[in-house]
């Protein structure tokens, strides 16, 4: 070992009633290094992370925070003693200034009375040494976009002298040059010798930031200490699933070039965000929107489904012209959309999952208005079955499954419904490496039978390997459009970010 | 577990399974309402301590059911509602403006010449136009709801008081009050009016496509909007229903007091929340359940009988609910935490 030991975790076990989340966590973190930790949802990893910060107690095991055992009776606690959590739903409080965020929970005072300008002035220093000094201490936290509240968490972090930082996930919200930035403030602060606990689904990352890999599958370390750039990826994902991938993008089967167009949008204008946007999908056909965060990607879907008005352009289904910002006649006309945010747009999360399928189908569970519970029981159990929702059990709660899970659960609402046309945004956002191949391939099965499918992710990757065919946006407009096998991930980058000259 | 075992325990479950109708549905209330029995019990315990014989009368029940069924009414509305995500403090406003103008001379001479339901129908019209503008204002002028209502509130009073002029109207139409003064097998038809509604309530509520829309608009209205459902008519839907209950309730206060007033329904708004939510119906939707709505009615009541039949004070009275709240909302939240676990 090169570097002593900052932190040391030993068999620590953290059980809740009914379930053991952790049993049995090992591993180190060396002052300096990217730690990632990988793992599927539901293997323990924000358990864990809850265990470092202090915001849960382990019953067992030990661990040793610059050699002395430790024990945080907090989050504010761990973060006076140096170890800080940033993590996935970021905590700000919108409507305070970032300087006011930064020091929530300890704010500089006496008296009672809190010192604004040294606050305002030690955030400055935090973020410039961040590298963001164009974030300003007095805006509004609601008011920043989303890669900028992360910064402003992370300078939260490191108010108290943080030694350790630990991410939930913080490229799950980030463009491809938004992470890149968040990478070149890591290294930064690696340089300075403060350890980062990295955590991803995405394994290109793991390799591009990582320094070692800790493995954890059902709450027990599975692997520790492994190098980020030599251990092979194949081994990764079998270590986390337990089982062997091979391909994870399902073989495509080429377009019936005779097949009817199912989707045809012309010259759609919202008079914002997006303009003059053609775009066809044949039955059978895949096609994917790539583009930035706030390229407009989003809002085309959701202007297409009938959620947000147009200004001007036409939608077709099966040659029918749907009525505009009418998602009713959209789903009636046989759309589908799996939203951008699954839990705020998607789920009923306090509601059951049977529920949450037959919600947009419940006239075909009613006689008279009256429903017909068991039946929507059945075929809910049905479609739960045949998409491997785990745990099975419809009457559920949504809130508890893991986002794959919960994701499947989306998708099974439109499968009900039999639909001709399937919006898909960010579909595998905050899934695990295991669901997302299941995913992948039940969105070629849909295509295959006759389904047109649009699919809109901030991973060129997924979108050229799930796509038959590919849109690049940029700035609410189509700049290019062509074969997914026509292109490759470099050349969409480029048409991504021309003009952002990163 | 050997296979026989594990065969033994699934023929157990099937029937489990294919019990449904009653005893499911009573089961189920009951269970999840246990809390709300005991509080009932122990009520009514007490009516029985420390009033005895006054307490536990027949004529002093059905009283009690009597007083129930008017601020009934209207809290099933509140349930859907408020489960619906949203909340109406113009209620009583309503329930005072549609005990006026059913009972204005015009509309109880037309009453005395074609046929007491004009009341009724006035009454009923009346509410419903009320629940529809405040459900216009709310989904489609985007008005929150807190303010909308609040508006409607000073309106709708105000309306009643220039109305009637703030004068009590005595209703002299003999077909209405002996219809609604009858009883049927010794139930007075208040109470059964209030049974229908609470019994349709709850089908309503729990067995059509209608209510589970309003789960899922209160739930997540964002969701439901993009599951294809159309929140902003169904919100206008939901007000619209709360305003025909509190028209249905003005026709029985009416009958109850045989006056309309601009005064009538003081603090309905207060009450019918106030039951609802003791219900464990969630104050911020997608949560709701009309027999807790029944129950928090009939504690309200009871405890007013009771406090009444011992010469308490109303303000007495007032501090006792303001305490049973509080009690009930500390202890629904416990019991959700454990269920949550």
């Amino acid at each position: 070992m090169t570097a002593p030991a900052l932190l040391s975790v030993r068999g620590v076990v953290k059980r809740f009633p009914g379930v053991t989340a952790l049993g049995g966590v090992d591993f180190d973190v060396r002052a300096g290094e990217v730690h990632c930790l990988l793992g599927q949802n539901g293997a323990g990893k924000s358990t864990l992370i809850k265990v470092l910060s202090g915001a849960h107690r382990p019953d067992e095991g030990e661990i040793r925070w610059r050699g002395e055992v430790v024990s945080f009776s907090g989050p504010t606690a761990a973060m006076r003693s140096g170890v800080a959590a940033i993590y996935q739903e970021l905590d700000l409080v919108a409507g305070l200034s970032v300087a006011d965020n930064v020091f929530l929970g300890h704010e500089l005072s006496t008296a009672g009375f809190t010192h604004r300008s040294e606050a305002r002035r030690r955030t400055r220093a935090l973020l410039d040494r961040l590298g963001h000094p164009d974030i300003s201490p007095d805006r509004d936290v609601g008011r920043l976009s989303v890669a900028h509240q992360q910064i402003v968490s992370m300078a939260r972090a490191l108010s108290l002298d943080g030694q350790l930082l630990i991410m939930d996930e913080p490229s799950a919200v980030l463009d491809p040059d938004e992470v890149r930035v968040l990478f070149g403030i890591i290294r930064e602060l690696t340089a300075q010798g403060v350890a980062v606990v990295y955590i991803s689904h995405r394994l290109a990352e793991i390799r591009e930031i990582g320094d070692r890999v800790t493995v954890l599958k059902d709450g027990r370390t599975v692997a520790t200490g492994l190098d980020a750039r030599e251990v092979r990826t194949p081994e990764l994902i079998g270590m986390m699933t337990g089982r062997v991938l091979e391909n994870v993008f399902p073989q495509r089967k080429p377009v019936d070039p005779a097949a009817p167009e199912v989707l045809c949008v012309r010259g759609l204008t919202d008079g914002d965000r997006f303009a003059e946007v053609d775009l066809t999908v044949h039955a059978g056909e895949v096609v994917g929107l790539a583009g930035l965060v706030g390229s407009g990607r989003s809002e085309i879907l959701e202007t297409i489904y009938g959620a947000r008005k147009s200004a001007g352009g036409t939608v077709e289904v099966d040659g029918r012209r749907l009525r505009r910002g009418s998602v009713g006649a959209a789903v009636r006309a046989g759309m589908g959309l799996c939203p951008e945010e699954r839990k705020s747009q998607g789920l009923l999360l306090d509601q059951a999952v049977y529920r949450n399928i037959t919600v947009s189908s419940l006239s075909a569970f009613a006689s008279f208005g009256f429903l017909d519970d068991r039946a929507e029981r059945d075929r809910a159990r049905g479609l739960t079955e045949a998409l491997d929702v785990r745990p099975a059990g419809v009457e559920r709660v949504v809130r508890g499954l893991s986002g794959g899970n919960q994701q499947k659960v989306v998708l099974a609402r439109w499968l009900l419904r039999e639909c001709r046309v399937l919006l898909l945004d960010e579909p595998t956002r905050g899934v695990d490496v295991g669901a997302r191949s299941e995913i992948y391939e039940l969105v070629r099965e849909l295509a295959d039978s006759g389904v047109a499918v649009v699919i809109v992710s901030s991973e060129v990757e997924e979108v050229l390997g799930l796509a038959d065919r590919v849109l690049v946006v940029r700035e609410g407009r189509v700049v290019h459009e062509g074969p997914a096998d026509e292109i490759d991930e470099s050349r969409v980058l480029d048409l991504v970010m021309e003009g952002h000259a990163a | 577990m050997s296979e026989d075992t594990a065969a033994a325990v699934a023929k157990e479950k099937a029937p489990a399974v294919k019990e449904s109708g009653l005893s499911a549905l009573l089961g189920s209330a009951a269970g999840r309402n246990t809390g709300l029995v005991v509080a009932l019990v122990l009520l009514c315990l007490g009516g029985v301590v420390t009033a005895g014989d006054r307490f536990a009368d027949v004529d002093n029940l059905l009283t009690i059911l009597r007083l129930a069924a008017v601020i009934g009414v209207v809290s099933v509305g509140m349930t859907f509602v408020i489960t619906g995500g949203g909340i109406d403090l113009s209620v009583g406003a309503i329930v005072a403006l549609s005990s006026v103008w059913a009972t204005t001379l015009a509309t109880q001479g037309l009453a005395n010449d074609i046929h007491w339901i004009v009341i009724v129908l006035t009454a009923l019209l009346v509410g419903g136009a009320c629940g529809l503008v405040n459900g216009v204002l709310i989904a489609y002028g985007k008005v929150v709801a807190f303010i909308a209502t609040l508006a409607s509130l000073a309106a709708a009073r105000g309306l009643a008081e220039i109305i009637s002029n703030r004068k009590t109207q005595i209703v002299n139409v003999p077909g209405f009050t002996a219809f609604f003064d009858a009883s049927v097998l010794g139930v007075p038809v208040l109470v059964v009016i209030f049974a229908v509604v609470a019994a349709g309530g709850w089908v309503l509520l729990n067995r059509t496509t209608f209510g589970r829309r309003t789960f899922a608009v209160g739930g997540n209205p964002e969701a439901a909007r993009l599951a294809g459902i159309d929140v902003r008519r169904h919100t206008v839907m939901l007000y619209s229903l709360l305003g025909l209950c509190c028209g249905l309730a003005a026709v029985m206060l009416i009958a109850r007091t045989t006056t309309g007033s601009a005064t009538h329904g003081g603090l309905y708004e207060l009450d019918a929340i106030a039951a609802v939510v003791i219900g464990g119906t969630l104050l911020t939707g997608g949560r709701g359940t009309i027999a807790g709505t029944v129950f928090g009615v009939l504690i309200f009541t009871t405890l007013s009988n009771v406090f009444t039949l011992n010469n308490l004070s109303i303000s007495a009275q007032a501090v006792a609910k303001g305490a049973i709240i509080v009690v009930a909302v500390l202890l629904q939240q416990r019991l959700a935490r454990r269920s949550g676990a």
